[in-house]
């Protein structure tokens, strides 16, 4: 049920068109923390609603953040961020087979400052469909 | 020329590749500088050793360098002095200079027609025989030879063994693109390369009998724990399940590993078999549960977990039930890491802000922050117990350093061509 072309991994413009709301990706999170914060609802729920249109798509989550403290404890904190967007997305009609979360942890940062803003950039999760990861 | 050339563009084209054979680096070595001394050196004389004089001022040199960085002792000037193990040393001569103890030696023929490093340790007080030995050596294991005296000396001084035969294994960011997991000796030298990934890879963790590490990379877009056996670059997935796989550690007897897996929801700790097989859920709590460290014993397994409100250390039976909270002081402690003797506990506190290498006695509970550094982390103890390493950051780079346990005696290990990070510090070489 999607609607215009695709581009050349196989994406439907939906997904790739800057105006439509489900280009968007990235979900931002508190210090610390792993809750889904209510400014991105909309986004998860435009997410979980072309997933549950679209049965074939998969799609990997990945979590991210910030590069302070201990390595694994962040791999673990970006896992908690990641099953949180799956939770929400499962919740709102996703399949789990169609989703999977995993982490980064801090090894991928988005911005390799060290401050605050580059900091807020890599405390995050990412929505890719097949054929973006 | 051409041949180096094509194997380096074979190497870029692959996202990993694990090297059968282990070699030499292309960047610089890690180079150790002390910044910190014991407060009670031995003052110890060590002789320029005869024999054939490149081969000699090696092992000299090691023997010397090996001794001076663990902080433990204080070197006497020999200069002037022509020695070896078959001298009458001049015992009063050397009480003059300073000296407590002498060692002195030489490189010759064995028996058998090879090469052969004797030595022989005296104690300048009593006047006496404290030991010696023979090593057969060949020009390529020199350095080898040297780290064994040294290690004999240590022992002989201290009552301790020495662990200058034991490697380091650690990880070079070179760039975004590249990273190197390497093995060097306890001394920097000798590096040699075991993995090149375009992608990252942490937590390595040494087998107990020093043939395979353990590790994760993500070099297939998630994090996949895999064995790696150093003599053939061998390497197995040891837990590659839905979700997150990572922070591997061995158990005592090396037949098991505790994993991180998130397949069941969050992140719980799972025993496995080396092999990956019979995978068995050790936590229960929803928490975080990460960072899993055998006790020496085998008995108990110390993790970190946020299931309190924020990271702190835990224990757990390795057949499972209530798990007891471990540390208390602070908002964030994390990376328990036990000492050999079962005693002491290492770990990452979070003071003011900053991270910060600290020890705990786990008899008294008491804890000790050893740095003032910021950003400290993933320690590991030296199999003597006597010294930790960990990565830490100066001049907005990453290096490594080395910590006694008392705090007082630091060092520091840093790579010219790259950040260096998630140290293991090897078992005793048997």
């Amino acid at each position: 049920m999607t609607t215009g072309g695709v581009d050349s991994r196989g994406l439907p413009a939906a997904l790739t068109d800057p105006k439509s709301v489900l280009s968007k990706r990235s979900v931002y999170f508190d210090y610390d923390s792993y809750e889904v914060k209510a400014e991105y609802k909309d986004l998860v729920t435009a997410h979980a609603k072309f997933l549950t249109e679209n049965r074939q798509f998969k799609m990997l989550i990945q979590g991210n953040t910030d590069e302070r403290g201990s390595r694994e404890y962040n791999l673990a904190l970006g896992q908690k961020r990641a099953d949180a967007i799956r939770k929400m997305l499962s919740l709102l009609g996703a399949r789990e087979d169609q989703l999977e979360s995993v982490s980064l942890g801090e090894e991928k940062p988005k911005n390799e400052g060290h401050n605050e803003s580059a900091w807020a950039e890599n405390r995050r999760g990412d929505m890719l469909y097949n054929g973006e990861f | 020329m051409s041949g180096i050339g094509l194997k380096l563009r074979r190497i870029g084209l692959l996202a990993v590749s694990a090297l059968a054979f282990l070699q030499p680096p292309a960047h610089a070595q890690l180079t150790i500088e002390i910044t910190g001394a014991g407060a009670n050196r031995i003052p110890v004389a060590i002789a320029d050793f005869g024999g054939e004089a490149s081969a000699s001022r090696v092992v000299t040199s090691v023997v010397r360098g090996d001794l001076e960085r663990s902080g433990v002792f204080k070197m006497i000037d020999t200069s002037g002095v022509a020695m070896t193990e078959t001298s009458n040393p001049a015992y009063p001569e050397w009480r003059g200079r300073g000296a407590d103890a002498l060692a002195a030696g030489s490189i010759g023929g064995s028996d058998d027609g090879r090469q052969e490093a004797r030595f022989r340790l005296y104690d300048v007080n009593k006047q006496a025989v404290l030991g010696g030995s023979a090593f057969v050596t060949s020009k390529a294991m020199l350095r080898a030879a040297g780290h064994r005296i040294a290690d004999m000396i240590y022992e002989k001084l201290t009552g301790e063994p020495g662990v200058f035969s034991t490697r380091v294994a650690y990880v070079v960011r070179v760039s975004a693109a590249r990273y190197e997991l390497h093995i060097s000796d306890a001394d920097g030298q000798n590096a040699q390369v075991a993995l090149i990934s375009k992608e990252p890879i942490i937590s390595p963790s040494w087998s107990p009998d020093g043939g395979r590490l353990a590790y994760v990379s993500f070099e297939n877009k998630k994090p996949v724990v895999y064995v790696h056996s150093l003599a053939s670059g061998k390497r197995v997935v040891v837990a590659n399940f839905k979700g997150s796989n990572s922070a591997p550690a061995w158990s005592p007897d090396g037949r098991k590993l505790a994993v991180v897996l998130s397949k069941e929801g969050g992140s719980q700790i799972f025993i496995v078999n080396a092999d990956g097989s019979g995978a068995q859920r050790l936590t229960t709590d929803n928490a975080i549960n990460t960072e899993p460290n055998f006790s020496p014993d085998g008995q108990f397994v110390y993790f970190t977990s946020d299931r309190g409100g924020s990271p702190q250390i835990y224990r757990v039976s390795v057949g499972g039930g209530e798990a007891q909270r471990v540390s208390f002081e602070g908002s964030y402690n994390v990376t328990p890491r036990l000492s050999p003797d079962g005693k002491t506990m290492a770990f990452i506190s979070r003071r003011d802000g900053s991270f910060r290498l600290s020890v705990m006695d786990l008899a008294s509970r008491q804890v000790q922050v050893l740095t003032d550094s910021h950003k400290d982390e993933s320690p590991t103890f030296s199999p003597n117990g006597r010294m930790i390493l960990i990565a830490t950051e100066m001049g907005g780079r990453g290096v490594l350093s080395a910590v006694s346990i008392d705090g007082r005696i630091k060092q520091r290990l840093s790579i010219t061509a790259g950040d260096v990070r998630e140290p293991a510090w090897g078992p005793f070489n048997k």
